[in-house]
């Protein structure tokens, strides 16, 4: 598959990078090396072939309804860069 | 000549599901705890950690599903819906796209007297997202992520709404099918249940659907009928000037009554969807359907028809009652306590309907226990206190939950049956009121309210009026 400009540029936008110009023509090499290797499942016939999304064959995998987990505010703020009045501080986000 | 529209309306409602814990970690969904004391690694996307499905999740979303008439999907997953945004630690919203849990479903709704199907495409389960409150000393946003994780599902439904009116009995269709299942609270002004609005116009007749905006951020009934109106009328005037409507997602302001573009159109909107790889499939068994089906509560119609064949009710007090689960729960539980289902309806439809409008507040709040109703009426019936005083011990009940016989007790609110001690009253009464006396001999039937007014007055209220009119009678 040919990755044109284009689709750096927006790939760039979805993943919020700012890639200089060598950065952009380094992740086009590497972007179509990846989806031509990929690209060899396109020569096999998955006509009638269900799509999977996991290798292993385990379903229903299920927790019970009860609270397991306690307050734990300080050692989860721990990692955050910056905090206030318990709660993480970041940027003004407008909704 | 001027053209005649049509509003096409479609709904994506969410519902924050009830159960104890978040949807993929054992941290508690108990609202309105100091923010992020109910988080851990899974619900802040922490790397490395992994999100375990809550089963009661699935158990709700199955019951919702076959309550709204909905195929199961009985080989489901979850998939990645990828964003950026503060309120979303992992970058991702874990959600369904290519196998909601139900599909094609459909509810009844009524709108003057006119039944009507309204399709429901599908029904997905998600995560919510944590919330951002703007800290105006520092000028930024603090995030608290107590909320995220907390289980959803979104109800999407088909375009079949032509107006207002029919937007809202379909919600409310749904808050009384959920809150009956206890799935939900259903509560859109606190969040736990969220409606969005999709609204395209085209002119009468035309086959094609015109070109939608979806309005988010309707927080009440009200505020839901005021932006169909408005969006309606917008969309009219720009189609009316020649332009056309643009798809975006408005945000609606309730105090201003207008709506305004949230996003703008250089914003990618592209979720890249994939399955989770986290979660493993759903494999929803027959048998598992069937355990669900059979646990399946009496909903509102049922109840409705239920009360008027059963207990004789008038079909406006069944609506009523059924119309707020609380209500309905009260009257049967006061019922089953051996009490009158008609004085229990009157109850609750006269004094506690009353004192809920006089306090604007929601039926779903009504916190008095049946035992202590059903006291009262057992009160009543035994003429223990009369209809004046049932009524200021009902206050009570309805405020403090009070125990009305102890209450009647210590108050000494008896009524006063002691005939020697009404007939001195009474004959006092007479005395100070020659001139209604003498207006009732004159042929004044009226004359005699008065004096049993002054005599219920000299007895604080605590008299048998049966024996007060009599007494008064024979002494006139
Ligand atoms: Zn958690």
């Amino acid at each position: 598959m040919q990755i044109t400009d284009e689709i750096i540029d927006y790939v760039g936008i979805l993943a919020k990078l700012e890639l200089s110009d060598e950065e952009k023509e380094q992740a086009k090499k590497d972007m179509t090396n990846m989806l031509d290797y990929v690209g060899k499942l396109n020569e096999l016939d998955t006509d009638g072939v269900e799509p999977m999304s996991h290798t292993f064959s385990v379903h229903n995998v299920f927790r019970e309804d009860v609270v397991v987990n306690g307050d734990d505010r300080e050692n989860m703020l721990a990692n955050a860069p910056e905090k206030k009045d318990g709660a993480y501080k970041v940027p003004r986000t407008f909704d | 000549m001027e053209k005649a529209y049509e509003t096409v309306i479609g709904l994506e409602v969410h519902v924050e599901l009830a159960t104890k814990t978040k949807i993929f970690c054992g941290c508690s969904t108990e609202f309105g705890g100091a923010p992020n004391t109910h988080t851990c690694p899974v619900c802040t996307g922490m790397p490395g950690s992994l999100p375990v499905l809550n089963k009661e999740v699935v158990n709700k979303a199955i019951a919702v599903g076959l309550a709204t008439n909905c195929t199961i999907t009985q080989n489901c997953k979850f998939d990645r819906k990828n964003y950026f945004y503060p309120d979303n630690p992992q970058n991702y919203q874990i959600s369904q796209l290519y196998y909601p849990i139900c599909r094609n479903g459909k509810v009844e709704i009524e709108v003057d007297g006119k039944k009507k199907w309204i399709g429901i495409h599908e029904i997905h389960m998600e995560e919510d997202a944590g919330k951002l409150i703007h800290d105006p000393y520092t000028d930024s946003s603090l995030v608290d992520f107590n909320r995220s994780g907390v289980p959803l599902i979104e109800i999407v439904s088909e375009p079949d709404m032509r107006s207002a009116e029919e937007v809202i009995a379909y919600l409310d269709k749904l808050r009384m099918t959920i809150q009956y299942l206890g799935a939900s609270d259903c509560k859109l002004n606190e969040g736990s249940m969220r409606a969005d609005v999709n609204l395209s116009i085209r002119e009468v007749g035309a086959e094609e659907f015109g070109t939608r905006t979806e309005m988010k951020n309707l927080n009440s009934f009200k505020a839901i009928a005021r932006a169909i109106e408005n969006e309606r009328e917008r969309q009219i005037d720009i189609l009316e000037a020649g332009e056309k409507v643009v798809q975006e997602t408005r945000r609606w302001d309730d105090n201003k009554e207008y709506s305004y573009a949230m996003r703008s159109k250089e914003d990618a909107q592209d979720y890249r969807y994939f399955p989770d790889p986290d979660l493993v499939p759903i494999i929803i068994s027959d048998e598992w359907l069937e355990d669900i089906r059979a646990k399946q509560p009496e909903f509102r119609d049922e109840k409705k028809a239920r009360y008027q064949e059963e207990y004789g009710l008038p079909e406006y007090d069944a609506d009523i009652l059924t119309g707020t689960k609380k209500l309905a729960d009260i009257f049967e539980e006061t019922i089953a306590l051996d009490a009158n289902p008609k004085k229990v309806s009157n109850w609750l439809m006269v004094e506690t309907m009353r004192i809920v409008k006089e306090k604007e507040m929601d039926a779903d709040d009504i916190t008095f226990s049946a035992t202590n109703l059903a006291k009262l009426i057992k009160l009543t019936d035994s003429q223990a206190i009369n209809s004046t005083v049932a009524k200021e011990v009902f206050e009570k009940i309805f405020d403090e939950d009070i125990d009305p016989d102890k209450y009647v007790e210590e108050k000494g609110l008896k009524t006063v049956n002691d005939e020697g001690a009404l007939r001195t009253t009474i004959e006092q009464v007479i005395a100070d009121n020659p001139q209604s006396v003498e207006d009732y001999r004159n042929g004044k039937e009226k004359a005699i309210g008065f004096l049993v007014g002054q005599t219920m007055k000299a007895m604080k209220g605590k008299a048998n009026p049966g024996m007060v009119n009599q007494i008064l009678k024979e002494l006139l």
